[in-house]
Formats: C-alpha cells, sequence, structure tokens
C-alpha cells in the first residue's frame, strides 16, 4: 500500500510539471493549429527569470523578503515568457497563419536563436532586454484612449519606445554592476536553491515526500484551476473558446480573432514560464534544459486531444504514473514473483531512457485505437 | 514556368555532365584531403536531403525522424565493418564487447558476416522500418503537425534505445569504423576515402535520377495530390496511405544509403545521429535549396553544410544564430527556397522592381508560354 502510494505520489510529480509545461502548448495549439517549438526555450527563460529574482532578492535591500521569491518569481516568470511569446506572435506566427508546418520550421528557428541568446549574452543585459520589451509593449496601451484615437498616436509609441530602451539600459547596467555574477556570459548551467521553508520534507499518512515536489503540485494545481476559470468565466476566455470551436464564424460575429490570437499565445507562453520556475526547482537550469521536456509535452498533447483541459490533464497524469512505474520497476515489486520472461522484460525496461521507449511505443499504440486522441473535438468535417 | 522544362541545347547538356564528370574524378587531386572527406560527407547528406524532398516537398509529410532511417544505415554498414575486422580479437568478435563482459555474439549481429546481406541491409531495413512506421500513423490518417510530432516521438525512441544499450551496440560510444578493413585496406586510409568520395558522387547523381523518376508520371502526380488535396483524391478513388507509405519508405531507404556513406566518411556512427536538432536540420537544406525541385535538395545540403563549417571554423557561436534565423527567413520571406525562387518569377520581380524588365501586361501564362515557344 505505502509503496503504491509513493508510486502514485511521483507519478502525480512528474506529471504535474508535464501538466504545467503542456497546459500553454494544449491551449495554443487547439487555438492556432500551431505546435510551437520553441515552447521548451520559452521554459527555459521562466527557469532563469527564477535564477536571476533569486540573485535579485539576495541584494541588501531585498534581502529581508528572500524567503517569498519564488513566490514572485512565478509572476515575474509568467510576464517574461508571456511577453517573449507575445513578441513571437506579432513578429513571426502571424505571418504564418495557415501553414502549421512552416510555422513549425519557424518556431525552431526561434528556438535555435533563444538558446544561443542565453549562451552568448549576460543574463543581465538580457533583464535589461526583457524589461524594455515589456514597457514597450504594454506602455502604449496604458495611455488614454484620447491619446490612442489621435493621428500622433505613432510618435507616443514611438516615444514609448526610447523610454523602454533608457529603462532597459539603465536596468541592465545597474543588475551588471551589482551582481557580478551575470555580468558576464557563460553557457554553464545555474542552480536555484529553494527558500529554506520549502527544503526538508512532509510526512503525510506515514511516507515523506520532498517539498519542492509538493510545491510543484500546487502551482499546477493553482495555474490549471486559473486557467479554467480564466476560460469558462471571463469574457476573453469565452470568445478564446469561440475561436477555437469555429475561427471563421467568431470573425464574421465580430470577434476580434487578432487579439485572441495574441492573448492566447501570451497566455500559452507565460505557463511556459511558470513551468520553468517548475523545473528550476527540480535540477540546474541550463540553456538545453526546455528540451528534455518538450518532447513529453507534446505526447502529452498529441495524446490528450485538442482543445479539450481535461485530456491534458489525464494524459499527463497518465504518462508521468506510467514513467515511474515503467522507468523504476515497480511492477516488479508490487508483484515479486512474477514468471521469469515477464520480469526480465520489465528488468530490461527499467531506466529512465528505456522507461521513455516503452511509452513512446504504447502511445502510437494507443493512437492506432484513438487516432485523435482521448477526447477529439467533435465536428462533422471531412477532415481541416 | 520551371527551368526543367526549358529546352536546353543537346550540346549544352553533354557538356555539362562532361564538365561535372570530369570535375568529379579530378576532385581528389584537386582538393586537400580534409575538404575532399567534407564534400564527400555533405554529398552523402544530400541524399538523405532527396528523400526529405520527395515526402516533404512533394508530398507534404513533414517528417522530423529521417535521423533514424540515417542512423540505421549507417549502423548496418558500421557492424559489417567491426564484424569482419574483429579477427584478432577474443572470442573474434569486435573489441568493444569486451569492455562490457559480452562473450557471445548478440544474434542480430550474426547475418551482418555477409557482405551481401549488409549491401541489402542498408538500404532495405531504413526502408522498412520506415514504412512501419508510416503505415501505422498513416493508416489512422494522423497527417500535419501530427505526424511530424509523433516522427520526433520515434526518433527520440530510438535515440534513447540505441543510447543505453552498451552490451548490445557500444550504446552512445558508437561504432568506429575508421580503424577497420575493407577488402584488406583501413577503411579510413586516404585511398579508400578516394573510393568512397566517387561512390558518394556516382550514388548522388544516381539517386536524383532515381528522384526524378519517381516524382515524373502518375505516381508523381498523386504524390502532389496528395499534398494539395489529400481528401480529393481519396475521394477519386485513390488511396493516399498505400502512396504515402511507398514514398516515406522510398525515403527512408534514401536516408539508409547516405547514413552508411556518411559513416565510412566520417569514421564513426553514434547515437549522435539520431539527435532531434539533426533531423530538422535536413528539413532546413530542402527548405533553403527549394523543395519540390530536387535539385535544390542537393544544392542545399552541399552549400549549407559547407557554410556551416566554415563559419563554425571562423566564429562557433555565430553559426546557431545563423541557422536559427535561416528558419525563420526561409519560411517567412522564401517559402520556395532559392531554387524555387529562380526557377520560378523571382528574378523577373526583382529586375521589375529596378526597372530593368518590361512588366508583364497580358495574362502571365500567355506571355510565358508565347516566350518559352511550347
Amino acid at each position: 500500500m505505502e509503496l503504491l502510494l509513493d508510486s502514485l505520489f511521483n507519478g502525480v510529480a512528474i506529471g504535474s510539471v508535464l501538466l504545467v509545461a503542456a497546459l500553454g502548448l494544449a491551449i495554443v495549439f487547439g487555438l492556432m493549429g500551431v505546435i510551437n517549438l520553441a515552447h521548451g526555450e520559452l521554459m527555459m527563460l521562466g527557469a532563469y527569470t527564477t535564477y536571476v529574482t533569486q540573485l535579485i532578492f539576495k541584494l541588501p535591500i531585498l534581502k529581508p523578503f528572500y524567503n517569498s521569491y519564488i513566490i514572485v518569481s512565478i509572476f515575474l516568470a509568467f510576464i517574461v515568457s508571456g511577453v517573449v511569446g507575445i513578441l513571437l506572435e506579432k513578429t513571426i506566427i502571424r505571418k504564418l497563419y495557415g501553414s502549421p508546418l512552416e510555422t513549425l520550421l519557424a518556431t525552431w528557428g526561434v528556438s535555435l536563436i533563444l538558446q544561443q541568446f542565453v549562451r552568448s549574452v549576460p543574463l543581465a543585459y538580457g533583464t535589461g532586454l526583457v524589461i524594455s520589451l515589456i514597457i514597450g509593449l504594454f506602455l502604449p496601451t496604458t495611455f488614454p484612449s484620447k491619446i490612442k484615437e489621435s493621428i500622433n498616436f505613432k510618435y507616443f509609441k514611438f516615444s514609448s519606445w526610447i523610454f523602454a530602451a533608457l529603462t532597459g539600459v539603465i536596468t541592465s547596467s545597474v543588475i551588471s554592476s551589482s551582481i557580478s555574477k551575470i555580468s558576464r556570459a557563460s553557457a554553464r548551467n545555474v542552480d536555484v536553491t529553494a527558500p529554506l521553508w520549502m527544503r526538508g520534507q512532509v510526512e503525510i499518512i506515514g511516507t515523506a515526500f520532498p517539498k519542492t515536489r509538493l510545491m510543484i503540485i500546487v502551482i499546477t494545481l493553482i495555474s490549471v484551476i486559473a486557467i479554467t476559470l480564466f476560460l469558462n468565466q471571463s469574457a476573453w476566455g469565452m470568445r478564446i473558446r469561440a475561436v477555437t470551436q469555429n475561427r471563421q464564424m467568431s470573425d464574421c460575429l465580430g470577434i476580434s480573432t487578432e487579439k485572441v490570437d495574441i492573448i492566447t499565445f501570451g497566455i500559452g507562453s507565460g505557463l511556459a514560464g511558470v513551468a520553468g520556475v517548475a523545473v528550476s526547482l527540480l535540477g540546474s537550469v541550463g540553456p538545453n534544459v526546455g528540451g528534455n521536456y518538450i518532447v513529453g509535452c507534446f505526447m502529452v498533447v498529441v495524446l490528450g486531444g485538442v482543445g479539450n483541459l481535461l485530456g491534458t490533464v489525464l494524459a499527463s497524469f497518465g504518462i508521468g504514473i506510467m514513467t515511474d512505474l515503467i522507468g523504476a520497476g515497480r511492477l516488479l515489486s508490487i508483484w515479486p514473483d512474477m514468471p521469469l520472461p515477464l520480469s526480465n522484460t520489465i528488468n530490461f525496461f527499467a531506466t529512465t531512457s528505456m522507461a521513455r521507449v516503452m511509452i513512446f511505443a504504447l502511445i502510437v499504440i494507443f493512437l492506432q485505437f484513438k487516432p485523435t486522441g482521448l477526447f477529439p473535438q467533435k465536428g462533422r468535417m471531412v477532415e481541416n | 514556368m520551371s527551368l526543367s522544362k526549358i529546352k536546353f541545347d543537346k550540346k549544352i547538356v553533354l557538356s555539362f555532365w562532361i564538365i561535372l564528370i570530369a570535375l568529379i574524378i579530378a576532385a581528389p587531386t584537386l582538393l586537400p584531403v580534409f575538404r575532399l572527406n567534407l564534400l564527400g560527407r555533405y554529398l552523402s547528406l544530400s541524399i538523405v536531403a532527396l528523400g526529405v524532398d520527395l515526402i516533404w516537398g512533394y508530398t507534404g509529410l513533414l517528417s522530423l525522424g529521417q535521423g533514424i532511417f540515417f542512423a540505421l544505415g549507417g549502423y548496418c554498414a558500421a557492424m559489417y565493418l567491426q564484424i569482419t575486422s574483429s579477427s584478432e580479437f577474443p572470442n573474434n568478435i569486435p573489441e568493444f564487447f569486451a569492455l562490457y563482459g559480452v562473450e557471445k555474439l548478440p544474434f542480430f549481429w550474426e547475418p551482418f558476416r555477409s557482405p551481401v546481406f549488409t549491401f541489402f541491409a542498408i538500404w532495405i531495413i531504413p526502408a522498412l522500418v520506415a514504412g512501419l512506421i508510416g503505415f501505422l500513423v498513416f493508416r489512422n490518417r494522423i497527417k500535419g503537425v501530427y505526424f511530424s510530432i509523433l516522427t520526433q516521438a520515434s526518433l527520440l525512441v530510438f535515440f534513447n534505445f540505441f543510447n543505453g544499450q552498451q552490451k548490445l551496440i557500444n550504446g552512445t560510444n558508437g561504432l568506429k569504423t575508421d580503424v577497420t578493413q575493407l577488402f584488406g585496406q583501413m577503411v579510413g586510409s586516404e585511398s579508400m576515402q578516394r573510393i568512397f568520395f566517387w561512390i558518394t558522387a556516382t550514388l548522388v547523381i544516381a539517386a536524383w535520377f532515381f528522384a526524378k523518376w519517381v516524382v515524373k508520371g502518375r505516381f508523381g502526380n498523386i504524390l502532389i495530390g496528395i499534398r494539395d488535396d489529400e481528401p480529393r483524391v481519396r475521394f477519386t478513388g485513390y488511396n493516399p496511405v498505400i502512396f504515402k507509405t511507398i514514398i516515406f519508405s522510398i525515403a527512408g531507404g534514401l536516408a539508409g544509403i547516405s547514413g552508411a556513406l556518411y559513416t565510412v566518411q566520417s569514421g564513426i556512427v553514434s547515437p549522435q545521429f539520431m539527435t532531434v536538432p539533426f533531423s530538422i536540420e535536413m528539413v532546413i537544406w530542402v527548405a533553403v535549396g527549394g523543395r519540390g525541385t530536387l535539385l535544390g535538395a542537393i544544392l542545399g545540403a552541399v552549400f549549407i553544410n559547407y557554410a556551416k563549417s566554415l563559419v563554425s571554423e571562423a566564429l562557433p557561436a555565430s553559426w546557431m544564430f545563423i541557422q536559427g534565423g535561416l528558419f525563420i527567413l526561409v519560411v517567412t520571406a522564401l517559402p520556395e527556397g532559392v531554387l524555387g525562387w529562380i526557377q520560378g518569377d523571382g528574378p523577373r520581380n526583382l529586375l521589375q522592381r529596378f526597372g530593368l524588365k518590361r512588366k508583364i501586361e497580358t495574362y502571365p501564362s500567355l506571355e510565358v508560354n508565347s516566350k518559352g515557344g511550347e
């Protein structure tokens, strides 16, 4: 029983990282038919945001609040990845609307650039750049509507970008002079240390659970609840669902599909950032950190079906629990005296990498019976 | 109006081929050994690019898993070379087995003692694996992005499998071929490399003609039909699954040949051939060269790889930026690729922009046809 609980917990922990990472991917894929290969790199940005936030909270001014940095970094990571995602949508993905394979390739290009960017640009300057992007994109939207409608709005926009650039330069020089660790470029992995209250273990029903894993599960839970509420209760959520179901019709009915695309992509990317925070708690952070999770996320999306959050949730926990069951060879300990050939097979697959082999094979077999995932979209289209 | 439809003078075509063949024969004396080896490798990569062009450019299937078949071909060749040169090692089995305490040759190595079997295995095994994967996927009408993601997942399956199995195929270290013997000669030796270069160049031309033959006629038309409107092809009475499976396994076979040639020239085959970035790179060669042009795939593979090695020698960090930029640029600004741009209306539009060429005033296709004289 204890063993089963342990296994279930491990599976849920693996699954919840997958879930928070795949959630954004699934929403964007459902809406735009775009698989974002740069999703892993957006996660990486979130992880690096956590690292930078941690360093900033070590500065004397913010030292008293150090313990809360992880909470702050969740929001910051959401904003940073979200803004980069919005920029990506505005500059590249919008041009490729209707050709998903080309989008796939373009986002791969973006992911290469982001990886190399982290390697060869100091994090301090990266922070400055991101801050100026945030200001430049959002400052014009805060102007009163009188200015927005005036003919000179483009000058206001332009001047706000200049202001943003200046702020970025100032912050980056301040950060690079006060935190020497990130003033030079480095391709080495960095480590995020959890605050004191998150270290150690908690005992529940006689079994010890590491606190960081529990924290990840909590983060995932909050993200899922928040996104479900947003999609089902808010006006924009309704618009997003409408566009997911039928883009042309929503467009005809006066929904601004352009805005819906931006918002969805921003939220999806932001969720990748939150996933990055979770990932940074599990191990060291490097330019390739996203690559370890991304294919699992793709599998979740393929398995879960399009445009259905429940499918995503079930698929990620399913994959998580199966990974743990196979990868740790738990079936053997649950059923110790199984016949020899069977136990040999299970031993053969009882490593992390071989468990992946098994899982993917199982997914391909599953898709033979349910080609459109667990919860296919209903409709009578021939094909779209 | 495409370049391939313009009738060249027979003399021009003949002299082009004579020059090309002369260049291939003379290349080993013209180029230093290192550059010759690089050229040979890139030429062998252009065969896998041809396969990508067949499935992506003509049939519209974006596979991100061609590395599987590439590596399988490479492993077939390397296993044969390892096993034929293992006579001086204990138990008459390749050297690396001793490291893991394996004394008996794993069963699937046995057939590779035979050169005839290996010769066929290099292209038939990848083709069969591709056919199987393709059939399982296409049967369920999984297509588009789903297909790409599933091929990428299968790539990772194979990567993890080959990477983890030290006792079977030396895992992450891969199989070395440059110190093995073939017909009494070192594979890595200069004279052997020269022969491999010639074989590669010949096979590239052969593969090019083969691919041209495949896309010619009704079969090719159906492929293009599948790319442009698959439901309509199905409603017309064709079964797209069969055609897609066939073309996917042809591409797999080409990838296998390419992998074997690449392996003997680079001296090693390892699971690194099955990493995700490498397989996506293959797509960008075709995209830059021009998809659906075949020749573009060959040129793209050779030139991009040459550029990669030159840039990486000079500025190692910048290649990733350039490559990333290429991906974005080619899909947003130059979707037909360089060769497609030249063959299409690209140069004409460019000249018109600078006022060097009169604008077409009548219906474009009429104008072109009256000049082309068809």
